[in-house]
């Protein structure tokens, strides 16, 4: 009688799902290439960082991802199960524009212009996404009147409210101060957490390293590596990247 | 700060609002007509004298329309005015030629006096306006003329026509066209002490005098006529007729000429009626 | 100085004196501005959100006629109207000709340029500093410019303080669309420009002043109005 082999206890981890995948894109405004040739498939769940020089073409990148802007090329969103929907992003910036009226009042607007129409739900999600952010208690103050960081937790919560599969960030914490981007953070890592698609673009390789599953670095409108956060911050990479790990790159 | 910023608001508030209320609100009546006239008539204030009596008589209102002879007639040819009231007879008879109004009623006359400084460099004094143009033209002097085809213009026209001057083709070397109204051209006259040819009544209500005088008076050619003509249905079906007719009516009856009669400015007579004849 | 100060005494008394025909006149002045300020402006944001939002190939050609209205002569627009209200034009049937109703017309087509330039130009500044991320919030062209006015109702409230003043200044307009027949069309600036024909200087310098102290209420009234709502307070600190 022969043994039943037995298989060694494997951690069963779901194959990736793709969310958003871009072959070859290109985007072009008048005569600047922003991005060349850009393929990358993003995931669901993963939480993938995107570093590289000012200029390389993250913020482009991003909004491509959004949908904001055209490419020659291909990007595809894939339907999400079960009901196939399109997946909803949302989008953090560097500045966070806020309408100058009160806090709760940059909220509901954008619940409406996601399509929700009760005043009742969006009231009742509007006070829940404060909540969440800790700026439950300054619902009525003039958004503008907040703080660098309670701006950027405002501008979380107006993303987080409409519950998107995707989150895009455009160097969220580069204007604030440690105590500030130390909150914002863990309100990042909370949203990624229940499941949220993340992509974040940073110059904090800490921020890369702490955030990330999976960084990709951008030169000049190409993608020229993109790797797991482990192998990105341990392998051999070639020469530029190399040295924007050091802080060595050579303004262009 | 503070206090007076709370009292200001509603102070505020309370003032504007006092002059909206209190300003009655125009109400749409029924028996009113637009009368097109000349600046110079309503000027004098014979209106604010005859409109009303005329009211009173009649329960009609009149709204003034005050521009200069030339235009008054065009609202009347246009037919955005019932009555026409001017002086310029030989425009006013052309008026009828063209159809506009049926028939012309002369209503009074006022007299045109010659304007100028006291000092009267070109010595025009005198009950002569020929003599006085005439010597004017040749000494040079500054003559302000309103050239804005009124009837004031057509008989200042006229009367240089007399002194044998041609001001179409030889204008004097002080004359000066300001395309103006009457009031005004006085009040250029009294700031660069020129002549200037104008209406009695205008001249009596003007109070930016300086150092003019009445130099010239008196003469026929001063005589100045006005007419009223009712704007012809027959060209503008919409116009209220009955209501038109009965101002010309009633301005050359009695009772409106004795009203005309009536009206005085520092106890002198400005109009003298002479309506049928 | 002294046809100044002589009118400055003027003024006053005429005030303190509550002079009947000085109320009327001031009272349809604000009527007629102000309803043509609503009309106006109403038609004149819409277009100037329209241009600030749309990508239509004539936009340029709207913006450039737009902005050369702005120097729309205000006797050129008396006369225009004119012509379209007289009983020959083509909107004579409608008999408004010679009452406020047509100073009011005359004045709203005054300040719609107006309007439609600055709220054009206000809404181009909003929309460059946030009109992105309006859009990854999912706004259309349209409805980023609609949340843009509200974001921006201080300066519109500028706006709309710039246009009441050209219209409740204006005389070329009023002045033929309405006649300045006594008690019915008579407005501020006509009534200046009647005064001083006649050779009044003091008493039109004197209604000159009252013209100005007018327009310093409202002004008065505005910033009371503003100072009262707290965003508008944060927004001044």
């Amino acid at each position: 009688m022969s043994a039943m082999p037995t298989a060694e206890p494997t951690m069963l981890t779901p194959p990736p799902i793709p969310l958003i995948s871009i072959d070859r894109a290109t985007v072009r405004f008048d005569d600047v290439t922003a991005l060349r040739e850009v393929s990358l498939t993003l995931h669901r769940g993963e939480r993938l960082a995107l570093v590289g020089a000012n200029g390389s073409g993250k913020t482009t990148l991003l909004r491509l991802l959004h949908g904001l802007v055209r490419c020659t090329g291909k990007r595809a969103t894939f339907p999400l199960a079960p009901d196939g929907r399109k997946p909803v992003a949302a989008m953090l910036f560097q500045r966070p524009f806020l309408l100058s009226l009160s806090v709760r009042w940059n909220i509901l607007p954008a619940l409406w212009l996601h399509g929700v129409r009760s005043k009742d739900e969006r009231e009742r999600r509007c006070r829940q996404a404060l909540q969440r952010v800790g700026l439950g208690h300054l619902a009525n103050r003039p958004a503008r009147s907040l703080s660098g960081g309670q701006q950027q937790r405002l501008a979380l919560a107006r993303a987080w409210v409409i519950e998107p599969d995707l989150l895009l960030l455009d160097e969220p914490t580069a204007n604030l101060d440690p105590g500030a981007k130390r909150e914002v953070e863990a309100l990042i890592e909370d949203i990624a957490r229940a499941g949220v698609t993340v992509v974040i673009s940073t110059h904090n390789l800490g921020q890369a390293k702490r955030l990330g599953t999976r960084v990709a670095y951008l030169e000049a409108g190409r993608v020229v590596v993109d790797l797991p956060v482990d192998r990105f911050f341990k392998d051999q990479l070639p020469r530029e990247a190399e040295q924007f790990l050091k802080g060595e790159l050579p303004w262009t | 700060m503070d206090l007076i910023d709370r009292i200001c608001g509603p102070l505020a508030a309370a003032c504007l609002a006092a002059t909206l209320l209190i300003a009655p609100a125009v109400q749409a009546q029924e028996k009113t007509i637009v009368m097109a006239s000349t600046t110079s008539t309503e000027q004098s204030g014979l209106f604010a004298h005859l409109l009303p009596a005329f009211k009173q008589a009649t329960g009609i209102d009149v709204r003034v329309v005050a521009v200069g002879t030339g235009q008054a007639l065009d609202i009347g040819r246009r037919g955005d005015a019932g009555i026409v009231f001017v002086h310029d007879t030989a425009a006013e008879e052309k008026f009828v030629a063209e159809g506009y109004s049926v028939k012309r009623l002369p209503v009074m006359y006022n007299d045109f006096v010659l304007i100028g400084p006291a000092t009267d460099p070109a010595r025009t004094k005198g009950n002569d306006i020929a003599a006085a143009l005439s010597k004017l033209a040749s000494s040079g002097a500054s003559f302000v003329s309103r050239g804005d085809r009124s009837g004031t213009h057509a008989a200042e026209l006229r009367m240089w026509k007399q002194a044998g001057i041609d001001i179409a083709t030889q204008k004097p070397a002080g004359y000066k066209e300001c395309g103006c109204g009457m009031g005004p051209a006085l009040n250029i006259a009294s700031s660069t002490d020129a002549y200037v040819l104008s209406d009695r009544g205008t001249w009596l209500s003007f109070k930016n005098r300086g150092g003019l005088a009445i130099l010239v008076e008196g003469d026929k050619s001063l005589f100045n006529q006005y007419g009223v003509m009712v704007v012809n249905p027959a060209k503008h079906p919409h116009v209220k007729q009955a209501l038109a007719q009965a101002f010309a009516d009633w301005v050359v009856s009695p009772a409106g000429q004795a009203a005309i009669a009536s009206y005085k400015i520092g106890g002198e007579q400005l109009f003298f009626p002479n309506a049928g004849r | 100085m002294n046809a100044f100060t002589d009118s400055f005494w003027i003024a006053l008394r005429l005030i303190g004196d509550a002079d009947a025909e000085l109320l009327r006149i001031v009272g349809l002045s604000l009527r007629v501005s102000i309803t043509a300020c609503a009309i106006g402006g109403t038609i004149g944001v819409f277009l100037g959100t329209w241009l600030a939002a749309t990508q239509v190939p004539f936009r340029r050609a709207a913006v450039w006629a737009v902005n050369t209205l702005l120097a729309l002569p205000s006797v050129v627009v008396g006369l225009i109207v004119y012509l379209l209200l007289s009983r020959t034009g083509p909107l004579g049937s409608l008999g408004i000709l010679f009452t406020p109703g047509a100073m009011i017309a005359a004045q709203s087509l005054l300040v719609i340029p107006l309007f439609a330039a600055l709220s054009r130009r206000l809404l181009l500044d909003g929309l460059r500093e946030g009109g992105d991320q309006l859009r990854s919030l999912g706004a259309s062209p349209l409805q980023s410019a609609l949340l843009m006015l509200a974001h921006q109702r201080f300066g519109m409230l500028t706006v709309v303080l710039t246009a009441f003043g050209r219209a409740v200044s204006e005389v070329g307009a009023v002045m033929i669309v309405g006649g300045n027949i006594e008690g019915f069309t008579r407005v501020m600036t006509t009534a200046i420009a009647l005064e001083t024909s006649k050779g009044d200087l003091p008493l039109a310098l004197a209604l000159g002043i009252v013209l100005l102290g007018v327009v310093g209420l409202v002004n008065l009234l505005i910033g009371w109005m503003q100072g009262r709502t707290p965003i508008a307070r944060e927004a001044f600190a």
